[in-house]
């Protein structure tokens, strides 16, 4: 359809100022034609590079003038070359000139349509505008930008400004940018252009709608305050997911080198009966069936729709409420957004005075809303005021679904109120947190907010256009890594993180976690870190707290009151474990060290010595929980001595590996004489080490 | 790896089947209603609905009806039993004189409740003296004890299921206070006695004994002279007792039918919080649109479960494919292939689950900020101790900030920015209505957010803007139309409830399908106040001036109007093309574009709709061949 073709001339700053961010320029640029190659094959588009060294455009061969500016390619349907230009575009020498490079663009869309093309066309324009533009030759830059802003609103040319600042333009001349920012406005004040600031590569990536969709509305008709009051609105969605493309399946049945085949894939299904497969029953001797009990009821489709709820279109007022009675995560859908009928002023000025007035008094309106004939439901949401910053603009509302009770699952929590004290954060704690929220701030005022959902490109789509890319010069590329910018958004800003180091440090130092030793082993993926904050012994327990926690077997569901030959470690957990008798805890570490010392003792050629090291591992942990470390390190120490004695080098030499020292003081606070350092001399001691 | 290919695609929160599994494993209520049948609940009413006196005995096997059908529909997996006692026959597994166990074909005495078990007890009122019959059971110089016999019973069908998974109730529904008021003396201290001893083992067996007791206008229902001791009231829940009994009796006959779910965490999720620092959390879904349940597709013919084989065929081949299909991508002219382990390394952009980025102030939150229905976290110590300290901390200073804080869920399905708003609790006198901790609003990317009041700006002219007069006119008006305590809770769904109430008659062959009531429509009564009127009035002649006529007096609707005109001409203008029914004789309708199949069927304004033979053998139909 032609009307929904769109012409569109990108205007691209190449000057040495623009060079930091014109990796980003490429990526967005050749997303935005990717994205047309797939929905909007029959879009044209023309690139036009300005701040180049070199020079070529029509109107400096019919007029001269218009220097460093090159058009790197006509307007033409999009194809695979253009993202090949787009992806290299040149770095140019000179500081460009955005008002000459507006006027070649338009000069090409003129030129190439003649005004016989009524449909969309549009100039995108990004620059970083920091540098001077050229003086007009009669009247001023402001007259001639008001001359330009006449004619394209003439020609029906919409202009899409996206203008580079802050961090990612170097230190320009405030008054000159200034000039060009009041320059730029007059053309949003005039024509249907759009100016965005940007000062960060994501929302530079963002600014750019990639993926252009006609919008439709979801109802024309009235918003009926009462029987007597209506007003004209329209509905349109506000927000709607892009979804990742639905793949066609590939059949790889034919053969590859067919040049007819579709190499598409039929997906059939078949209806059988449960208790004889081999028969397929037709669609109309099929019937749906709904549970009532245990019981499912048919109810064919007839039934169905003579006695099924049928509300009448239309969007009814319910009446208005104070907005704290709305919470914000009761809005259940996409959002959307009403507007008065475009052209009705009258319309217009009602939704003008009620959202205005419904700001004011920070209220909301409940509507109850069924968007065509024939609908299966109503839709209940609430309305909230959109006053619009944009003279042009008329103001409008935003609609949110809000769940019906069926919708609302009562689920009870425990209050926080509630929980052990060890629980709630003490004095330190929640002033470390309370300076983490506020330092860790990611909308400061003065700045641009970052990750504003607006500027905030899908990093998932990027990166599969990119693969396809890829792919369709090299079927078997790899999936690219997600790009460098991108990651901003998936994770914390390093830099934003650096300036707050302090602060995420004394987080660390005010708050300890600990991995739940009493836990089955296949729940266990959480933790992958280390706190930083831990001491040096924790470091060092690292082997062997995971292999202690390896070992953890089932909880306590068999009542284990014996330590096995099969699965000692196991069982000693278990029995640990166990609370109905105290005494169990002295059992299990008393039966423990025996098994510890039967397994040595019985050890041939050192094959029971990794059993036995894992039970030493595991009766650490024991004692550390149970803050009893004497019968460990007695142990310990009594092993010693007996290797020492049987010359046994090679099971100390396995417990150093394993770094299984002593249990020191900062483990167990009370009991343990050991200071860390003792602890882990105990180690280089047991190293056997000839000392002559 | 052996990947389901649907599953990549698959919204892994929302699965229904896995929460009906889910529904069917947690707690259940099992529950015994012990109705009093003597004929004293035959003898006396109570007026009911429509100033009519209605007998106790009816009152309470419309109300048992009722929750019978409410409880069908929201927690089917509850199970119950019918008892009756002071009866003529009897009927229990003990063979106890005086207690009838009702019951139907092809169910357990204590089971799930049936569509039979709701028809049969509809009318049970007709047959009950024939076959069932009343009788006191505690008669002087007996020494039968009716009561004490109805509590065994109970107490024995109950026997099923561990507490642990189950709620046990006995439900009591009596107008005789002094059960024992015909004896005298040894015998009555006696009967009391075993009686009272007989309802305290049960309760010890955790079995929880709930009384309804049916009054009468002029006599008093003393709880004191046995109830009290027999349930277990304090003395001080003792004032309070009859006027909640009363409202109990009440809320079981108009309950909201409406499938419970139990709590079941969605997912247990990482939260980085900075490197080093990762706690654990639960989601919850507290919110999410409920349909009407799982269609099964039955044959008509013998009203038996089908299943539904799905298969792959090749369309250029024909044959079957068994191992999942590559997809493809058209692009510049060739079929760009892509298995389906890279498309989910594709999707695969984020290690962690849910990652914190920063915080942003709470007005940082557009309304239009909005996707899905949100996601509930609350911390969890089970794998990570000291999780819950944090994320109190957190929750506590973005409260005390007006804080929410932006994160990266790196889900598989998909992965995107959130806002975690902390709520704080709020408690009424009828429990939590909000529970603390934080809820996950998923924020659009730039590409979901569209700019549609952009697209149509006056291209000369500011847009109008209301002015005070205006803006005061229809501030008067919102007072005017003000809900003060408008919840969520207000509304039913009003399809949904229909859909039960269908299901109902059908299932239990219901001549007529009952009410449902439509909540949501506007309150036209209270529109109509003359106050309302009025504001509304003075509002519509401050906006739309003295004569304006609203089907006429605008642009758009014209250029619209004259627009579709237009169409339509050319329409009828391109289906002249085409000799219709010379290509129809010869059959050659088929070899026409779509496009100008549709001329014809807009020319004679038939639906456009469906697959092209679907339009061929729409526009045969309607030339008549």
């Amino acid at each position: 359809m032609a009307r929904n073709k769109e012409k569109l001339v990108l205007l691209l700053d190449v000057g040495p100022s623009m060079h930091g961010v014109l990796p980003e320029v490429e990526k967005v640029c050749s997303m935005l034609v990717e994205k047309k190659l797939i929905f909007n094959k029959d879009d044209e588009v023309g690139v036009v590079v300005f701040g180049t060294e070199e020079t070529n455009n029509e109107l400096m061969d019919e007029v001269g003038g218009y220097e460093n500016i090159v058009v790197l390619q006509d307007i033409k349907v999009v194809d695979g070359d253009l993202i090949d230009i787009l992806k290299k575009l040149p770095r140019g020498t000179v500081d460009g000139d955005f008002l000459d490079a507006i006027v070649v663009g338009m000069d090409m869309l003129i030129k190439k349509y003649k005004g016989i093309y009524k449909g969309k066309k549009r100039l995108c324009l990004i620059t970083n505008a920091i540098h001077p533009t050229k003086d007009s030759l009669e009247g001023s830059k402001e007259d001639q930008v008001g001359t330009l802003a006449v004619q394209m609103t003439a020609q029906g040319m919409k202009m899409e400004s996206i203008v580079v600042r802050g961090i990612l333009s170097q230190d320009a001349n405030k008054r000159i940018m200034d000039e060009n920012d009041r320059l730029l406005s007059i053309f949003s004040k005039k024509t249907r252009s759009r100016t965005v600031y940007v000062d960060s590569p994501i929302s530079l990536l963002g600014a750019l709608k990639t993926r252009r969709v006609t919008p439709v509305t979801v109802f024309r008709g009235h918003l009926e305050l009462s029987q007597q009051m209506k007003i004209k609105v329209w509905v349109y969605k506000k927000t709607q997911e892009e979804k990742f493309p639905t793949l066609k399946k590939y059949s790889e049945k034919a053969p590859s080198t067919s040049k007819f085949a579709t190499h598409q894939v039929m997906v059939d299904y078949e209806y059988k009966s449960v208790d004889d497969s081999s028969t397929v029953v037709p669609p109309e001797q099929r019937i749906k069936g709904y549970r009532y009990g245990p019981q499912v009821v048919p109810i064919s489709d007839a039934e169905r729709d003579a006695v099924k709820f049928k509300p009448e279109k239309g969007v009814k007022l319910l009446g208005f409420t104070d907005a704290s009675n709305i919470i914000r995560h009761y809005y259940m859908k996409d959002v959307y957004l009403f507007i008065a009928e475009p052209g009705n002023t009258r319309a217009i000025l009602a939704v003008s005075a009620i959202a205005r007035a419904m700001k004011e008094m920070n209220k909301v309106a409940i509507l109850r809303c069924v968007w065509r004939q024939g609908q299966q439901n109503v839709v209940v949401g609430v309305l909230t005021p959109n006053i619009s910053q944009n003279n042009k603009i008329p103001d409008s509302f935003y609609f949110n679904v809000l769940p019906f009770i069926e919708d609302v699952r009562e689920y009870q929590f425990p209050s926080f109120n509630s929980f052990p004290a060890s629980w709630l954060p003490n004095e330190q704690q929640q002033m470390a947190a309370d300076e983490f929220v506020q330092m860790l701030n990611l909308a400061p005022s003065g700045k641009e907010e970052a990750l504003l959902p607006e500027f905030t490109p899908n990093p998932v789509l990027e990166r599969f256009y990119h693969h396809l890319e890829l792919k369709s010069k090299q079927p078997d590329a790899a999936v690219p890594p997600l790009d460098e910018t991108l990651k901003r958004i998936t994770e914390p800003d390093l830099e934003l993180d650096f300036e707050n180091k302090s602060v995420l440090d004394s987080l660390c130092k005010h708050f300890e976690l600990k991995e739940n030793s009493k836990l089955k082993k296949s729940a266990r993926r959480l933790l992958p870190e280390k706190p930083s904050g831990s001491n040096g012994e924790d470091g060092n327990g690292n082997v062997s707290d995971a292999r202690a926690v390896d070992s953890i077997g089932q909880e306590p569901v068999v009542k284990i009151e014996k330590i096995g030959d099969l699965t000692p470690v196991q069982d000693f957990e278990v029995m640990m474990t166990r609370r109905d008798n105290p005494e169990w805890v002295g059992k299990a570490i008393r039966e423990m060290r025996d098994k510890i010392l039967s397994l040595l003792t019985n050890s041939h050629g050192g094959d029971n010595y990794l059993v036995a090291v894992e039970c030493i591992i595991a009766l650490r942990k024991g004692c550390i929980l149970e803050q009893e470390p004497g019968p460990y390190n007695n142990l310990m120490r009594y092993l010693y001595r007996y290797c020492q004695e049987k010359e046994i080098s090679t099971f100390p030499k396995l417990l150093a590996s394993m770094d299984v020292t002593l249990i020191s003081k900062s483990e167990a606070v009370d009991s343990s004489n050991f200071t860390d350092d003792e602890a882990r001399r105990f180690l280089d001691k047991i190293k056997p080490e000839p000392k002559d | 790896m052996d990947l389901d290919p649907e599953d990549v695609f698959k919204d892994e929160e929302d699965d229904p089947d896995n929460e009906f599994f889910q529904q069917s494993e947690s707690s259940k209520e099992y529950v015994v209603y012990l109705v009093d049948a003597s004929p004293k609940m035959f003898n006396t009413t109570c007026p009911g609905k429509d100033q009519k006196d209605e007998i106790h005995f009816h009152v309470s096997i419309s109300c048992i009806a009722e929750s019978l059908k409410t409880q069908i529909i929201c927690r089917s997996y509850d199970e119950v039993a019918i008892c009756f006692f002071n009866t003529r026959e009897k009927k229990n597994l003990q063979d106890l004189n005086g207690v009838f166990v009702f019951n139907v074909a092809e169910r357990e005495q204590l089971d799930r409740p049936t569509a039979r078990l709701i028809k049969e007890f509809d009318c049970i009122e007709e047959s009950f003296m024939r076959e069932i019959g009343s009788q006191y059971g505690i008669v002087p110089g007996s020494r039968e004890n009716s009561l004490y016999n109805a509590l065994w019973v109970a107490q024995a069908l109950l026997r099923k299921g561990s507490i642990k998974t189950a709620d046990k109730r006995i439900l009591l529904f009596t107008n005789e206070d002094d059960p024992f008021g015909s004896l005298q003396g040894a015998a009555k201290a006696d009967m009391t006695r075993t009686t009272l001893q007989r309802a305290k083992d049960i309760q010890d067996l955790g079995i929880s004994i709930e009384l309804l007791p049916l009054i009468r206008l002029d006599e008093e229902f003393n709880v004191s002279v046995l109830y009290s001791d027999l349930i277990g009231l304090d003395s001080e829940d003792l004032a309070q007792f009859i006027p909640s009994a009363g409202q109990k009796l009440e809320d079981m006959k108009d309950q909201l039918r409406k499938r419970m779910f139990t709590k079941r965490i969605i997912r247990r999720i990482t939260f980085h919080i900075v490197k080093g620092l990762s706690i654990q959390l639960n989601t919850y879904a507290l919110i999410r649109p409920t349909v009407p349940g799982a269609i099964t597709w039955l044959d008509s013919v013998t009203n038996r479960p089908l299943k539904i084989e799905r298969s792959l065929i090749c369309e250029d081949t024909g044959s079957l494919i068994q191992e999942p299909p590559k997809r493809f991508q058209p692009y510049r002219n060739e079929n760009v292939k892509f298995s389906m382990d890279e498309i989910s390394e594709i999707k695969r952009i984020s290690t962690g689950h849910l990652r914190l980025l920063g915080f942003k102030p709470l007005c940082c939150l557009k309304d239009y900020h909005n996707l899905r229905p949100s996601t509930f976290v609350y911390p969890s110590d089970q794998e990570v101790v000291g999780s819950s300290c944090i994320f109190i901390a957190l929750h506590r200073s973005m409260l005390r900030l007006k804080r929410f804080a932006v994160a990266f869920y790196g889900g598989s399905s998909r992965p995107q920015l959130v806002a975690l708003v902390a709520r704080d609790e709020i408690t009424t006198a009828g429990g939590q209505m909000e529970p603390p901790g934080m809820h996950m609003i998923y924020l659009p990317y730039s590409d979901d957010i569209r700019d549609a009041e952009e697209i149509f700006p006056d291209t000369e002219d500011d847009a109008p803007r209301a002015d005070k007069d205006q803006i005061q006119k229809a501030a008067a008006l919102i007072k005017r139309i003000e809900m003060k305590d408008f919840s969520v809770f207000q509304f039913a769904n009003p399809a949904l409830q229909r859909h039960y109430a269908v299901l109902q008659a059908l299932a239990l062959e219901e001549d007529d399908i009952p009410e449902t009531i439509d909540e949501t429509v506007p309150d036209e009564e209270g529109l109509a106040r003359p106050a309302v009127v009025k504001a509304i009035e003075e509002f519509k002649l401050s906006v739309y001036g003295d004569n304006y006529d609203e089907e006429n007096d605008h642009l758009g609707k014209e250029k619209v109007g004259g627009a579709s005109r237009k169409r339509k001409e050319i329409a009828e203008n391109a289906a002249k093309d085409y000799d219709w029914a010379d290509l129809a004789d010869n059959g050659q309708l088929k070899d026409l574009t779509v496009a100008a199949l549709k001329t014809y069927l807009n020319a004679h304004d038939l639906p456009v709709t469906g697959k092209k033979e679907a339009l061929i053998s729409r526009i045969l139909t309607h030339m008549g061949k």
